[in-house]
């Protein structure tokens, strides 16, 4: 029983509007995108794609990204290991604290690590005495997306696996398999399209980071900045063709984790956390 | 498990802050869990935290008191709870279409109401202003009727809007799929008029909902940086917001200033936060009296 089939002229003037509040805030910020990034034609959107510096900013996003987003789904898994299948005291207030990045500011999430290893930091002098750069270097990079990162993995894992309970398990190491068996062919299986899931919003996440890298980069071309980085560079440079043809590599890369996403809650949505089906 | 359970083991039940399980791999496990985020979150809030008293507490006070300071958390945190707020009548909108008509593209529509937290900021920033500055194609005729919107807090709040929808929409969605339809056909059957079943049936169940969305869309926008700089014109007491400011003292190399005003709005948000959950347990509770 739809309502709209009972209510004619209510249910277009409803979709009508969710519609146009969507294409207004949503889509047309999108299209924009790709129509500045072409708007002198093809040749012209390649060119500044091409110059050292963008490339050196796409490599440098896939270094930071190669690195962060492995050392959080490792962290992830372990943590939803540790929470979902053992009962401990104080375990609310551990999963407080993994949730913590997400309600921190990206700004802050880079600031924190210059009060460290900055100049100033509270290790900076001892950092410069040896020699060893963080701040304004990939090192630091690295470390502001790790933080901000930090609870894509673990947040898909944990629900899911507090779901499926420990049974399977529980029969395998019955059954005489040892710790790491279990893990790789009972667990790994059942929690791999959550991982994936997960792995995909952690890397989205890593590769278009702003904030907090950019307080920690100190924005040197062709060697500290990002792509989402090189997109700031190049807009103050009044840059503009060359700005949104940056730009739109990383909306294509929005886009197509989107389509991914979509398809894994489609195809394998029993596999995934009880708030990702639909 | 069982064991533990047990009321003749009292004294060691107390002293055992973890059950006993067959499952291997406990230590390796948690050991890793506290030791990353120990070194990733505890160890550089510890910095956020200490920092700002080198200062002591009258320099603390004298940097947030600044005008300066004062304007951006002001602004900040009124643009984010402003856009907040009129992300709930919209979200609702959309999860209710979504989840009540079916229409042909529904599934790519449903697709990208999610693109605001795929998209980076950077991208959505400069996008945004494209739009609404007073050459672009929405901000030439804004700017016409005397609306400036790119360069003012006006843009800042249609940026807090672009980033906070999604999680409007994505509270608010399950609740409307899972309500039963029964209880409003009920309602209709009994003669509620179109205003009465949505103020009386749908409302009262999808204000939890609301609410969860409201803060989860408020906590992301008080704290937005890459949507907003592009867009917000970035003067000074005007349209500066919080997190400019601590980029702005980072560059200054005051340190504890910065520290001090990222400190504050973490404290301010987590007031606000418990405010919103205080709310919600209040409703719940009155809910079920």
């Amino acid at each position: 029983m739809n309502p709209g089939v009972r209510l004619p002229g209510f249910a277009p003037l409803m979709l009508l509007g969710a519609l146009t509040v969507l294409a207004l805030l949503i889509v047309l910020p999108l299209g924009v995108v790709f129509q500045q990034a072409l708007s002198q034609g093809f040749a012209r959107y390649l060119e500044p794609l091409a110059h050292p510096d963008s490339l050196a900013a796409i490599r440098l996003t896939l270094l930071v990204a190669a690195i962060s987003v492995p050392l959080n789904a490792v962290f992830g898994v372990a943590a939803a290991w540790a929470i979902a299948r053992f009962e401990f005291r104080g375990k609310s207030l551990l999963v407080t604290f993994i949730d913590l990045p997400f309600s921190m500011s990206p700004v802050v999430s880079g600031l924190v690590w210059v009060l460290l290893f900055g100049a100033q930091g509270w290790f900076g002098p001892w950092l410069m005495e040896n020699n060893v750069k963080i701040i304004f270097a990939t090192s630091g990079l690295v470390l502001a997306t790790v933080l901000v990162t930090l609870p894509f993995v673990a947040r898909e894992l944990i629900p899911l696996m507090q779901d499926q309970g420990a049974d399977e398990e529980a029969a395998a190491l019955t059954l005489g398999a040892g710790g790491w068996t279990t893990f790789r062919r009972v667990t790994l299986p059942n929690i791999r399209w959550a991982l994936l899931y997960g792995v995909l919003l952690c890397n989205a996440r890593a590769m278009g980071e702003f904030g907090a890298v950019s307080v920690v980069s100190g924005s040197i071309r062709g060697q500290t900045t990002t792509l989402p980085l090189h997109v700031e560079v190049l807009y103050n440079d009044y840059e503009f063709v060359g700005a949104f043809a940056a730009a739109s590599i990383l909306a294509g890369l929005g886009l197509v984790t989107l389509v991914l996403k979509s398809f894994l809650e489609w195809r394998h949505s029993g596999e995934l956390s009880a708030s990702r089906r639909h | 498990m069982t064991a533990a359970a047990l009321p003749s083991a009292p004294s060691r039940l107390r002293h055992r802050w973890k059950q006993p399980s067959i499952l291997p791999g406990f230590p390796l496990a948690m050991g890793w869990t506290l030791t990353w985020l120990g070194l990733i979150v505890v160890l550089p809030l510890t910095a956020l935290i200490l920092r700002p008293w080198e200062l002591g507490l009258g320099g603390v006070w004298a940097t947030l008191t600044e005008p300066r300071v004062l304007a951006a958390l002001r602004l900040s945190f009124g643009a984010a709870a402003l856009a907040a707020l009129t992300n709930l009548p919209l979200g609702l909108l959309v999860a209710w279409t979504l989840t009540r008509y079916e229409f042909p593209g529904r599934r790519i529509v449903d697709a990208f109401v999610d693109l605001p937290f795929a998209l980076p900021t950077a991208v959505a920033g400069i996008a945004l202003t494209a739009l609404y500055a007073p050459t672009g194609p929405l901000g030439a005729p804004l700017a016409a009727a005397g609306i400036q919107v790119a360069y003012t807090p006006i843009g800042i709040y249609l940026a807090l809007m672009f980033i906070g929808l999604p999680f409007v929409v994505r509270t608010v969605q399950p609740v409307l799929q899972d309500l039963d339809r029964e209880v409003e056909e009920a309602a209709q059957t009994l003669g509620a008029t179109h205003l009465q079943r949505f103020g009386l049936v749908i409302l009262p169940a999808v204000l939890p909902a609301l609410i969860s969305g409201f803060s989860l869309a408020f906590a992301r926008a008080v704290g937005e940086y890459g949507s907003v700089i592009f867009i917000a014109g970035n003067m000074p007491l005007k349209s500066e917001i919080a997190p400019l400011l601590i980029v702005i003292k980072l560059e200054q190399y005051d340190y504890a200033g910065a520290a001090a005003v990222g400190l504050a709005m973490l404290v301010i948000s987590f007031g606000a936060l418990l405010a919103v959950n205080g709310l919600q347990f209040f409703l719940a509770r009155r809910g079920r009296a």
